[in-house]
């Protein structure tokens, strides 16, 4: 091996990465999007102070109910129409979610691991038990996808910029809807009274009690508007991006939104790059696939099996969380249940 | 009074608000079958679920062939529960047993395999160690993780899961499957097989039970186990009492995978027989349900496996011949687990007025979510 094998290896690498480029960016907002949608969720919520780990099981059942919306309506209203209400279905399943969750975690005060930990178990469940019962036997499909909206091709076929703005445009509905949600709520929870009653609730609750704001009614509002995003992401998985309902299809991904959400230091924008960092990974694994590289560097990564580019993603949660976390700071009040004095 | 009811009712103080949450678990179980019937071939039946109540008895208790099955099931679940429980002692939540398990497994699998002619007492005893210290190095690392840097295992655990899963395929394809077989797996283990005490009941029970009361003893007798306690209490007053957060933190999480690896390894020693990806994994949630409904405490998660392992054993028949889904089980886990963390209800439905029992472990874990690790406690 020569001295100059590992910087030419490096050098290698970047021609390749820039080579791919135009195959690489527009699947990363895909890949990214129940990322970041799933991440916005959680910033949402633990800026208010309740810490939600059900989120994955938030998205699976509002994939299924969505799905199963499609399936039922196709017939009699037509794909588009079918599909437009099983995205509102899945939407206000992870609102009606994200009620029994506040109920649970802010009237209750029940544990709010145990009880995010209950959503993933009752949504394995729940959509396992029902597509047994409800779509498998049918034999048939649902209601299909929504349509993508086509960049025109002289825009997509311009050298640099072309995949950039596909990346953004060359999209489904839900996945450019991801972009302006983010900023949004980045605008809302830091330049809006809303934004600041939020955080004041997250951060200290007795205060924002004693100045008159209603720390539970702020707390309920953000947790079941944040779970209906995550409902979107359950959407996009089922009638943006596959089509299809599988058991468990979320795969962990509700779980990576958190590491995003700690990764961001729960801030929208933050923990959409962070969900755009994951995109990339798992977009990755998959061109070196269909794209293999050439030379040195082609033979390198020819050697590394498939399974560990598929692995990517999820061992870098665990070294970024372990390299992030420690020096991020979460809301002071996240996962505290609050109660009234002489209430207790 | 009665002597023997004033000795059970302490017991039965502690007990009631699970047993209730089970009770209530089953009616509104019934309920989901009843409604869901109406959109089946065979049309709406409100007696749907006394029939399905019935097979799973019948298939988890109804004969001794059943009651074997309800055994085999349990194991697995016992270590489980505990791996869960005990983290929970020191507050911490280990989601990752299902990945711990399955490098139990592999491990278990792959040695046995490789001793498959040695005899039996070389070759299944270095089999479990082989499953033991695979889940407890896979343990380690997310132990360690919290403990010097603070990721939440919670979030480590499970991100390892899947990646446990897709490196194990990786390996069972490419490092060490078995020639002459139609899919991917691993050799056959012989005579590291543990042995069989009759019908399919294997030693495997008899070591589930031994750990419940070893786990018992360390937690209950043990400097270690009064220092696990500690720290999921309080690990401030545990560090100003002297002891080391991050040392326990580490070796609890690797104990609690060492336990979930030994899970792995009876599974593949005393049912499956070899490795193949895929096989698993509702050991990993049903875990988890185990040790909330026996509160961490071992004794209490011996009965809760033994519920939850004659769900396992008793869901085929009920499934076959009532056509309800065998994922009703995971809907009664998960309303389980809501009724205990929401005993409020369970209160209000059975009029219990016993003092309020709090997960109080769980207040470390949920405390921690920010990622404060034990060395900077506060």
């Amino acid at each position: 091996m020569d001295l100059l094998a590992i910087p030419r290896l490096i050098w290698e690498l970047l021609v390749y990465l820039f080579l791919v480029m135009p195959d690489l960016l527009p699947i990363i907002l895909g890949l990214a999007t129940p990322l970041a949608l799933g991440a916005l969720c959680g910033v949402l919520n633990e800026r208010s102070g309740v810490v939600n780990i059900g989120i994955e099981g938030i998205m699976l059942m509002a994939a299924f109910f969505g799905y199963l919306t499609g399936f039922a309506l196709n017939d009699s209203l037509g794909s588009f129409p079918a599909i437009l209400a099983g995205v509102a279905v899945a939407v206000a399943t992870g609102a009606v979610l994200g009620l029994l969750h506040a109920w649970l975690t802010v009237s209750v005060r029940a544990d709010q691991i145990i009880a995010g930990t209950m959503m993933n178990i009752a949504a394995f469940g729940v959509t396992g038990y029902l597509n047994r019962l409800i779509i498998t036997p049918s034999g048939r499909g649902g209601a299909g996808v929504l349509p993508q909206f086509d960049l025109p091709h002289q825009l997509a076929s311009m050298p640099v910029i072309g995949p950039i703005l596909s990346m953004f445009l060359d999209q489904g509905p839900i996945a450019m809807s991801v972009l302006v949600l983010v900023l949004v709520s980045q605008f809302a929870l830091f330049r809006t009274r809303w934004g600041l009653r939020t955080r004041a609730v997250g951060e200290h609750p007795k205060a924002a009690d004693t100045v008159g704001i209603d720390v539970f009614r702020q707390r309920y509002m953000n947790v079941i508007i944040g779970c209906a995003i995550a409902g979107l992401a359950g959407a996009y998985l089922t009638l943006e991006s596959t089509g299809a309902f599988q058991n468990g299809m979320t795969n962990g991904r509700g779980f990576i939104a958190l590491a995003a959400v700690i990764f961001g230091r729960w801030t929208p924008i933050g923990s959409f790059l962070g969900a755009l960092l994951f995109g990339t990974a798992t977009a990755f694994g998959f061109i070196v696939i269909v794209r293999p590289a050439e030379g040195d560097l082609g033979a390198l990564m020819k050697s590394i099996p498939t399974y560990w580019y598929a692995a990517l993603p999820y061992l870098m949660t665990v070294v970024i969380l372990a390299g992030v976390v420690g020096r991020s700071t979460p809301p002071a009040a996240d996962g505290i249940p609050y109660a009234k004095e002489g209430k207790g | 009074m009665n002597p023997l009811l004033t000795r059970l009712a302490p017991k039965w103080a502690v007990a009631q608000v699970p047993v209730y949450s089970i009770v209530l678990a089953f009616a509104v179980a019934a309920a989901v079958i009843i409604v869901s019937s109406a959109f089946t071939r065979t049309g709406f039946d409100p007696l749907l679920p006394l029939a399905a109540y019935a097979r799973l008895l019948a298939g988890s208790f109804g004969s001794g062939t059943a009651i074997a099955n309800t055994l085999v099931s349990a194991a697995p679940l016992m270590f489980g529960g505990l791996a869960v429980g005990l983290g929970l002692k020191a507050g911490l939540f280990n989601i990752g047993v299902a990945g711990q398990f399955l490098v139990g497994a592999f491990a278990a699998a792959v040695t046995g395999a490789a001793l498959a002619t040695s005899p039996t007492i070389v070759g299944m005893p270095l089999a479990i160690l082989a499953g033991a210290a695979g889940g407890a190095a896979f343990g380690f690392i997310p132990g360690y993780l919290k403990a010097r840097t603070g990721a939440h295992e919670v979030v480590t655990t499970i991100m390892l899961n899947s990646a446990a899963a897709l490196l194990l395929t990786w390996a069972v394809n490419d490092l060490v499957r078995a020639p002459g077989f139609s899919f991917p797996r691993t050799g056959e283990i012989g005579q590291s097989a543990l042995p069989v005490l009759g019908r399919n009941l294997h030693l495997g029970i008899a070591f589930a039970i031994a750990a419940i009361f070893v786990i018992r003893w360390i937690l209950d007798r043990t400097t270690l186990g009064f220092e696990i306690r500690t720290v999921g209490a309080n690990p401030s007053a545990a560090r100003y009492a002297g002891m080391r957060p991050v040392f326990i933190t580490a070796l609890t999480m690797t104990i609690s995978g060492l336990l979930a690896g030994l899970a792995g390894a009876i599974q593949i020693l005393g049912v499956t027989g070899f490795y193949a990806p895929g096989i698993t994994a509702s050991v990993g949630f049903d875990s988890i349900a185990v040790a909330l409904l026996g509160r961490s405490d071992p004794i209490g998660i011996l009965f809760a496996a033994i519920l939850f392992g004659a769900f396992r054993a008793g869901a085929p028949l009920m499934q076959i011949e009532t056509s309800v889904p065998i994922e009703v089980i995971d809907i009664i886990q998960a309303l389980v687990i809501l009724f205990l963390a929401a005993d409020l209800i369970v209160r209000k439905v059975f009029r219990v007025r016993a003092p309020k029992v709090e997960i109080t472990e769980m207040a470390t874990v949920t405390g921690s979510w920010g990622g404060t690790p034990p060395s900077a406690a506060r």
